[in-house]
């Protein structure tokens, strides 16, 4: 039986040779993304500023300009209408009203009683309301930001044990790489950034350190195993090494993760991309950029004198 | 790394099993499932896996209650007692004012100060007494006084939810608390919360009180319904409180929907005796810091049964009686997040993830066949394991299941694979060397191994922040991916290994193709 190998057997690429052009296409990656963060900022969804969201689904294709002209006469802010998926599945969020709860709640009472009067004569399918109340968008916000640091912190740590010090400090470059790209992606796409998003953002950090962690661990073990290797080679080495693994992995992954971007619903579609997006630059980021960083930390000195040659 | 002793295999073996078995109830019809924990031993599983709100449709809740507002109406009350003792003892003071969880008095005559120490010591035990100086005191709850005030009032309006939400007989609620002032309700199958929001709105707080007619001391002035929101002044003391009611329903008199009610033992006999002494004059029904009526009493009452009239709707009435029938809440409560789902979105979300995960499982099978050949087929059915211990483990924990939990099942099939990939890549590596194929499966699964670990271990930590610090939809994607990085770790390192090892002790084989 022929067995499928997407990698040949013995692969013998530069990665490190062509650092340079990889260290710029991450710099670039890298301030696109902090230049969109600050300049466009996330569409931070009702998790985190609080408000309204609510999903209707219609049996015909609703009028949207009557339905935006209707519902934006309410005076209550800025109501935004989006397709969910399809023409006749509407997304409708409304703003944090100014007010205590009853305020809120005759808020809402007034964009369904709209919503009603708009399909006149037809069932509107509430399939989802969603009320976040500021104070709590105030919380998750934090208690988000929180996580993601302090699992960033444990994976350091856990690294820093493990390994040297510069395999931590390039992981965790790597990891803020890919977090930021993600954030960056959102940011350009202008999707919803919400609680599922922000879970996808460190599954995507974990995802990116475990990727590197494979290949980390390879390097030191040829740093044992070839010690008057010179260390570009010795990387090169490691990374063509683990070529296979590291395609095969993603590739089932992103092939899984695809799978539920088509079928998966739409309610699941944004946490989805961002996952896919994220695996996609954790592998390139593992590739070309932990590894070349151990280089400029230099894990080892180049030219490794005779002593140590003659004592191994 | 190749030999396995028996007891291992039996081990391995026994996890499988007990994985399937658990699994099982999720393939059973609910009330095949019931009737099966009912009639059959305890220790055979019948739970299937917990679905959360998201998923079969209903509606979630998180509700403040406001204790601060307890606080405060508890030391406004130990003023008014202070007041009251403080006077029935002929205790002069100069001064009595509301500070902080508390009240501060100046005595007229400082010899009074044993007398009235004595008395401020015993409106309530929870509270202290600081000298600021000689003749001037402060009472205050303590901090621990305050705690077991808060406790109290929080548990206290889980009970009232509870018996509200009940009294409305929606199927299985959930009322929980989270944090120190906070409850959680959710409702499966109700997509529509809004009377659950509405009963919960309101702290039903009943009182009946004389109104004050001869511009008296100790009164207080309330808006009242019938006089469209003008003010009528009432006596502080209360007649009857709502606690003192049995039972409540809705009911109609000359043509009118009204409350009637009936009251305990003493709060009977305390309404006859009230009404006796103040017949021809009005008294007020209070409710929730309005007045409701304020009817004249024509001849004593002392059946022990009333009505409460006002100008009610139906729906008011028998909303109302449902009310005073649960009890008044300490505190009111508010709604800070509220997230229902249609039954349509909940079964929609579940097909789609049912087919999304068959599909990416089928894929990632044929490829791990395509790819390794046997070593390939054997991890295709550790991931079948896999799947049925995930499953397992959340019908035996109970936990639920969400959509973004889903998701983190379908990722954990992708990383399955990973810990597979690895020791293969391993083995193929070693065999290029010239190893024999016994020497290489066995050096490519021992160097595999702590790679396997370092990487799953970085993942797991993300993993539990994750969970610590996350809050609903973000918990049950936490859930399934720590199981299944536990599982996936179980199914690559043992059960792939185990099958390989058979394979090479009863064939064998001398050559491989990986």
């Amino acid at each position: 039986m022929k067995l499928l190998k997407l990698v040949p057997e013995e692969t013998n690429f530069n990665f490190i040779g062509w650092r340079t052009f990889a260290y710029a296409v991450s710099l670039a990656i890298i301030i696109g993304s902090l230049g969109l963060l600050a300049f466009k900022g996330l569409n931070l969804g009702i998790d985190f500023t609080g408000g309204t969201l609510i999903e209707i689904q219609v049996k015909e294709t609703p009028n949207l300009p009557t339905l935006r002209d209707d519902l934006n006469g309410l005076g209550l802010g800025g109501i935004s209408i989006q397709e969910f998926g399809q023409p006749n599945d509407l997304l409708i969020r409304v703003g944090q009203q100014n007010g205590d709860e009853t305020v809120q709640k005759a808020a809402i009472d007034k964009v369904r009683t709209a919503i009603d009067a708009n399909f006149s004569g037809e069932e509107v399918d509430y399939r989802r309301v969603e009320y976040v109340g500021p104070q709590v968008g105030d919380e998750l916000k934090k208690a988000g930001l929180l996580a993601f640091l302090l699992s960033m912190l444990g994976i350091l740590a856990y690294i820093w044990v493990r390994f040297e010090w510069q395999f931590g400090v390039a992981a965790v470059i790597a990891l803020f790489h890919d977090s930021i790209g993600v954030l960056g992606f959102f940011a350009l796409t202008g999707e919803s950034f919400d609680l599922a998003t922000l879970a996808a953002v460190l599954l995507v950090a974990g995802y990116s350190i475990n990727d590197t962690v494979v290949v980390f661990d390879r390097v030191r073990e040829n740093l044992r195993k070839y010690k008057k290797m010179l260390l570009g080679e010795l990387l090169n080495k490691s990374i063509n090494q683990m070529l296979s693994r590291t395609i095969m992995t993603s590739l089932t992954t992103v092939l899984v993760l695809v799978m539920l971007y088509v079928f998966g619903g739409e309610v699941i579609k944004g946490f989805t991309e961002a996952l896919i997006f994220g695996i996609v630059l954790g592998t390139f980021s593992s590739i070309y950029v932990a590894a070349p960083l151990l280089m400029i930390f230099k894990v080892r000195a180049d030219k490794p004198k005779a002593k140590e040659a003659t004592a191994s | 790394m190749i030999h396995f002793s028996n007891w291992k295999i039996f081990l391995i073996v026994a996890v499988c099993v007990w994985g399937v078995l658990f699994t099982v109830p999720n393939f059973i019809a609910p009330e095949t499932r019931a009737s099966m924990a009912e009639n059959m031993p305890g220790w055979i599983p019948s739970q299937a896996v917990n679905l959360g709100l998201d998923l079969q449709g209903g509606s979630h809740l998180l509700l403040q209650v406001e204790l601060g507002d307890v606080i405060k109406e508890q030391s406004s009350d130990l003023l008014a007692q202070a007041r009251t003792e403080l006077r029935s003892e002929r205790i002069g003071y100069t001064r009595l004012s509301p500070v902080p969880n508390g009240f501060r008095v100046s005595l007229r005559d400082s010899a009074q100060a044993d007398a009235a120490k004595k008395i401020l010591r015993k409106l309530d035990e929870r509270t202290e007494i600081k000298t600021l100086e000689e003749g001037t005191y402060e009472v205050a709850f303590t901090e621990s006084g305050i705690n077991d005030i808060n406790t109290q009032t929080l548990s206290q309006s889980i009970e009232i939810v509870r018996r509200r939400i009940d009294e409305t007989g929606t199927n299985e609620p959930v009322i929980q608390r989270q944090g120190d002032d906070r409850i959680v309700v959710q409702l499966p199958g109700l997509d529509s919360p809004e009377r659950i929001k509405e009963l919960l709105g309101k702290t039903a707080k009943l009182t009946f009180h004389l109104v004050d007619q001869d511009g008296g001391i100790d009164t207080f002035s309330l808006p009242s319904r019938d006089l469209q929101g003008q003010e009528l002044s009432v006596k502080r003391r209360a007649i009857l409180t709502g606690d003192m009611l049995t039972n409540a329903s809705p009911n109609f008199q000359n043509g009118a929907p009204v409350v009637s009610f009936r009251l305990n033992g003493q709060g009977a006999k305390r309404f006859c005796d009230v009404t006796r002494n103040n017949v021809e004059k009005p008294f007020a029904i209070v409710l929730d810091n309005e007045i409701v009526s304020a009817p004249n009493i024509n001849e004593p009452i002392c059946g022990g049964q009333a009505i409460i009239s006002g100008r009610f709707t139906v729906q008011e009435t028998s909303d109302l009686s449902l009310l005073l029938r649960a009890g008044a809440l300490p505190a009111p409560l508010t709604i800070l997040e509220e997230r229902t789902v249609g039954p349509t979105l909940g079964r929609d979300s579940v097909e789609a993830g049912k087919l999304a995960g068959m599909l990416a499982f089928a894929l990632v099978l044929v490829f791990m066949v395509i790819s390794y050949g046997l070593f390939g087929f054997f991890a295709a059915i550790a991931l079948c394991f896999n799947m049925f211990l995930i499953f397992g483990i959340l019908s035996w924990l109970q936990a639920t299941l969400t959509l973004p939990g889903i998701g983190g099942i379908i990722l954990t099939i992708g990383m399955a694979v990973d810990a597979n990939v690895l020791i293969f890549e391993r083995i193929r590596e070693e065999m290029r060397t010239g190893r024999s194929l016994l020497s290489a499966i066995d050096s490519g699964y021992k160097n595999a191994i702590s790679t396997i670990v370092d990487a799953n271990m970085t993942t797991l930590i993300a993993a539990i922040f994750l969970y610590s610090f996350g809050s609903g939809p973000v918990k049950g994607f936490a859930v399934t991916l720590t199981i299944g990085i536990i599982t996936s770790m179980f199914s690559a390192i043992m059960l792939t290994r185990l099958m390989v090892s058979l394979w090479l002790k009863y064939k064998r084989p001398t050559e491989l193709t990986i």
